[in-house]
Formats: C-alpha cells, structure tokens, sequence
C-alpha cells in the first residue's frame, strides 16, 4: 500500500514541474510579455505597477533564471500583488474566497454520489423497464441542458414567481442578527439552487456510469454463481454486484473536481456568490493578471490532490490495484 | 469491394433502427439547414433595430418576439444558428486533429515518446479546461475566431487518449504484422491500417465534442467573453434575457431550448453511431 502511495506522489511530481511550466510559459507567450499584457492592456495599470511587475518577474535575468524564482514563489503561495485598486496579495484573495467554493462542491459531489448511485443501480437491475428509460432521458437532458440557463430558469420560477428562494448571495441582510439555527437555515436556503446545478450534470454522468458498471459486472460469472447457489437477489444486488460496480466511481468523483471548478465560475456569476469563481470571473474581466495566473495554478493544483485522493482511495478500496 | 459496403450498408441500418439516435440525427441535420440557409427560416434582418417595437412578446410579426433593441428574436437565433456550428465544428476539428497527430506518435512510437506525450495530456489535464479557456481569452481579445481557436486547443486531450489506446491495441495486430512482413513501411501502416479501424470511436468522440463545444461557446457567449454583440449567438441573446428575466420571458426561454435541442441531438447521435458501430455496447 505504501509503496503505491510513494508511486502515485512520484508521479505526481513531473506532473507538477509541468503544472509549473506551463504556467510560466502562458505568461511569456502571451502578447508583448508579462509586463505588455499587465500594463498596455489594463488601463488601471500605473508606471509604478510596471515598474513592480518587472521586478517581480525579474525579466533582465535569463529564462532559467525567472523560471526558477517563478517556482520558489509558487511553492510557497506567493502569485504577487492583485491589480485591482486595493493592490492586495493575489493568495490573500484566494483564501478569502476559497472555502465557500470548496464547500459548494463538496456539497454537489455528495449529492451527485447520494442520488446518482441509487439511480444507476436501479436502472441497470431493471434494464429496460419504465424507470430505466425515464432516467435515461433524464441523463441525456442532464448531459445537453446549459446549465446557466437551467439556472435562469429555476431563478425564475423559485426566486421570482413562486418567491421561495432567494437568487443571489450566500446570506440575507438580517443574516448577522439571525440565532445559530437562523443562520443554518439562511444559508441554507441560499446555497440549495447553486448546489443542486452545480451536481446537475455530474449527477447525470454518474448515474450513466454506474448504470453501465452494475450492467457490466452482472454479467460476471461469480454473479451467476451467487444467484446459482440460491443467494437471495437483494444479496446479490447489493453484496456482491454493487460493491464492485462501486470502486471505479471513487476515480470519476476525483476526475470530476476541474469540472466542478470550471462550473463555480458560471455560478458563482449568476447566483453573485463570493466564491474563487467568480474572483477568476472579475479577475478575466478586469485582466487583472497576477490574480488569473494564480487562480489557473491553485486550480491545478486542486486538481491534482483531487487525483491523487481518488487514487489513493481507490488502491484503498482494491486491492488489485495497490498490488498491480 | 461489396464487403466493405455491407459493412456500410448494415452500419446505417443499425444507426437508423436505433429511433433516439435517428432523432438525434433528424435534429442535427435540422439545425445544420438553419446554419446553411437561414433566409428560409426567417425573412427578418437579425440586426435590424426597432425602437418602437422593443420588448414585444411573440405576435404574428415576431414570432419569438423581440429584444431590448427592437430586433427581431427568430432571426437572432437562426442567424445564432451559424455562430454554434461554425464554433462546434471548428474548434472540435482542431481538437480533433492534435489528438490525432499526438495518439498515434504516442501509441505508434511507444517508449520515450509515449511516456513525454502522456505526461504532457497528464498536466494538461490538471487545469480546469474552462479556467483555461477564459485565462487565454483574458490575454486575446474574445472573438469568434479566438474561441474556436481556444476551445480546440484546450480540448484534444481526450482525443490523443483514445488514439492511443486505439493504436497500441491495432499494432499489435495480425494483420499490422502480416502488413509489415510484406514490407509495408510505417506511413502506410499508420494510413492504411492504423487509422481506418480507429476512425468509429474518433467519429464518435468528435460527435460528442461538438455538443460539449457548442454548449461551452454559449456559457462564454453568455458570460459576455464569448460571441460578442451585435453578432447573434444563443449565448449572448441569453445574456439580454437574463437582464429582462422579470418580463421578457421569451428573451430566457428560445435560444435556451435552440441549444439544448443541438446538442441534445449531438449526443444522441454520438452515441447512436457507438451503439451501431459496436451492437455490444447496445444500451450501456
């Protein structure tokens, strides 16, 4: 197991040179270079931001030079200042914003894990029944509809004419007067729209993709051999098909977390909600360029603990895969 | 060559037996004679503005209404037709095409070349593809051309994977070997052996790429870093719907259903070539 941990990590460090290297190479490919891109195109930028820019990027010294100060200051978080008026520490920002969009996705991956798992099972166990082709619509719906303007549509209908939820921020105004359990709810009502799109699609790749597992797996011989030796069905079902059908979805709940991310932009636009995607959003809009590349590589990286979790987890859950 | 065309023959008859991928198809095509002719849909100018008839609910004249400037929404959105295929087809070719060139230096060649190229669609993978595509879009300006351009660069990862895999399975074929044994050189393996029996899953990776393209197109568009105005696409109109979301529903809900339509049947059909090229895989 450890020497499959230890495995996983060694890959994980080419992986992360290139994270590092591409990075850098976006900033100098760029049009006119750092300091063009950061000054002519941006028009808040003073001489004074020029001047720091080329101090921090340290363009008279040799490439190798720059790369190697772009790395110690990535390692340890510093991605410069923001060009927005206030001028503060791009990672302070980031920070800032960075636990209500976690807490959004990992809310949206529960719901996608708690409702998509029950659906493919069941669709795979009735294959063909009325259940199973209503949610196969449903997963085709799921993977077409844009999902802002689901959005839109659902604003419309909860927030404007039915008046139940609230369609933007994440707290109303009352919400520092509220009791604990005020507050719960406040919060609550306001994450339950954004929470749901943002799993909408994943819920509808998921379900597909157990579906098509527990269909795989039951055609196995041991499964034959479980309902042969007169194994009730529900044992069946749930002991032996659904444990194995089971493990290959730890890798996809990993390998959803750029999805995930890519979506918060979108969301967290429309339901103006002070998450990192919408300071990436604001950040595109303004070119504010310290605070996009260190957004792209924070992403990234989340990326690759999100692998490498999914690994983990599942060498954990397989044996057959920590001993391969 | 009869077998060959049973074989095309028998493909068609599966594709056109299965009704969601027919429908699917029947869509696609649909929305392809909106892009092609769009004077026969409409006999309107998409940007002809009309301040005396602005924000009108669908009539006779309008049949989907009108927008904040007075124009005409059924001539937005089959014009806005254009924008979506145009974008899907474009960007999806040259995501398309990198894969191609790079699966199978990578499969074919294996080794070093196989480990450096593999490791490239690894890192590549770890950032968030839209993350990428707005933060190149920051650099350049948003344009048509740019978003193609940005949405293929950054999406041919899955393709190069699928090649490859394709390819190491294909070389080691009898038939590759018998092939070389007389004398058959790499281009020719590659071109007349390689390539033709990877060409389905391609086909249907590229069929479902053009609806994940299209539907992102319209979230940039949306977000106003796509399409920009006064060039119609679904996106940007669903930007004016969202500002007049309180009264102008017609503005929200049309283009809305245009894009959910295309790429509905993209994926339909995506799928329904999978089914018809490989009965196996049948309803999985």
């Amino acid at each position: 197991m450890l020497r499959y941990i230890v495995r996983r990590l060694v890959w994980a460090v080419p992986v992360l040179v290139g994270i590092s290297l591409i990075s850098f190479l976006m900033i100098h490919m760029a049009p006119g270079g750092p300091i063009s891109v950061g000054t002519d195109l941006n028009p808040k930028a003073t001489a004074e931001t020029r001047a720091r820019l080329e101090a921090y990027y340290g363009l008279d010294r040799p490439l190798y030079v720059q790369y190697g100060r772009w790395i110690s200051r990535m390692a340890r978080l510093d991605f410069g200042d923001s060009f927005s008026p206030d001028g503060r520490p791009v990672a302070e920002k980031i920070r800032e914003r960075i636990p209500i969009t976690l807490t959004i996705n990992v809310l949206s991956m529960g719901l996608i894990f708690l409702v998509a798992i029950p659906i493919g099972i069941y669709s795979a166990v009735y294959k063909g029944s009325l259940f199973d082709r209503i949610s196969t619509v449903f997963v085709f719906t799921g993977f077409s509809i844009p999902t802002f303007w689901l959005a839109l549509l659902l604003m419309i209908l909860f927030g404007v004419k039915l008046g139940w939820l609230p369609i933007s921020g994440i707290g109303s105004l009352e919400y520092h007067s509220l009791s604990l359990t005020g507050k719960i709810a406040d919060r609550a009502r306001h994450l339950l729209l954004p929470v749901l799109l943002a799993g909408f699609t994943g819920l509808a790749g998921m379900s597909r993709y157990m579906r098509s597992n527990m269909l795989e797996v039951i055609r196995q011989d041991y499964i034959a051999s479980a309902r042969a030796k007169g194994l009730p069905e529900r044992t069946v079902v749930f002991r032996h098909a659904m444990r194995n059908a089971l493990l290959p979805v730890i890798t996809i709940l990993g390998l959803s977390v750029p999805d995930l991310l890519g979506g918060s932009v979108i969301f967290e636009t429309i339901f103006a909600i002070p998450g990192m995607g919408q300071l990436f959003y604001q950040g595109v809009m303004s070119r504010d360029y310290p605070l996009i590349m260190g957004i792209l590589t924070i992403g990234a990286f989340l990326t690759l603990i999100g692998n490498l979790l999914a690994d983990v987890g599942y060498a954990l859950a397989d044996p057959r895969i920590r001993q391969g | 060559m009869s077998g060959s065309r049973d074989i095309g023959r028998d493909f068609a008859r599966r594709l056109l037996r299965n009704r969601l991928a027919a429908a699917g198809g029947l869509v696609v095509v649909f929305f392809f004679l909106v892009a092609a002719f769009p004077a026969l849909f409409t006999s309107q100018n998409p940007d002809r503005i009309d301040v005396a008839n602005i924000l009108r609910p669908p009539s006779a004249a309008h049949p989907l209404g009108t927008d904040d400037l007075g124009r005409d929404v059924l001539a937005r959105v089959v014009y806005g037709a254009r924008v979506s295929m145009k974008v899907g087809f474009v960007a999806v070719g040259i995501a398309t095409a990198i894969g191609l060139v790079l699966g199978l230096l990578a499969g074919f060649h294996g080794g070093r070349v196989d480990a450096v190229l593999m490791r490239f669609v690894d890192i590549m993978l770890c950032f968030p593809t839209f993350f990428l595509i707005l933060a190149a879009i920051a650099f350049l300006s948003p344009s048509i051309v740019i978003i193609m351009a940005v949405i293929g660069l950054t999406g041919w990862m899955g393709v190069a994977r699928l090649v490859r895999a394709e390819t190491l399975s294909l070389k080691e074929r009898d038939f590759v070997a018998a092939a070389r044994a007389q004398g058959a050189g790499d281009a020719r393996i590659i071109f007349r052996h390689i390539l033709p029996n990877a060409l389905a899953p391609i086909l249907v990776a590229a069929t479902l790429g053009v609806a994940g393209a299209i539907l992102t197109e319209s979230a940039l568009s949306f977000l106003g870093i796509g399409v920009q105005p006064p060039t119609p696409s679904w996106g940007n109109i669903l930007t004016v719907g969202k500002n007049y979301i309180e009264f102008a529903w017609w503005l929200s809900l049309f283009p809305g259903l245009a894009i959910l339509f295309t790429v509905l049947g993209y994926n339909l059909l995506g799928e329904g070539i999978r089914d018809a090229v490989d009965p196996r895989l049948k309803g999985r």
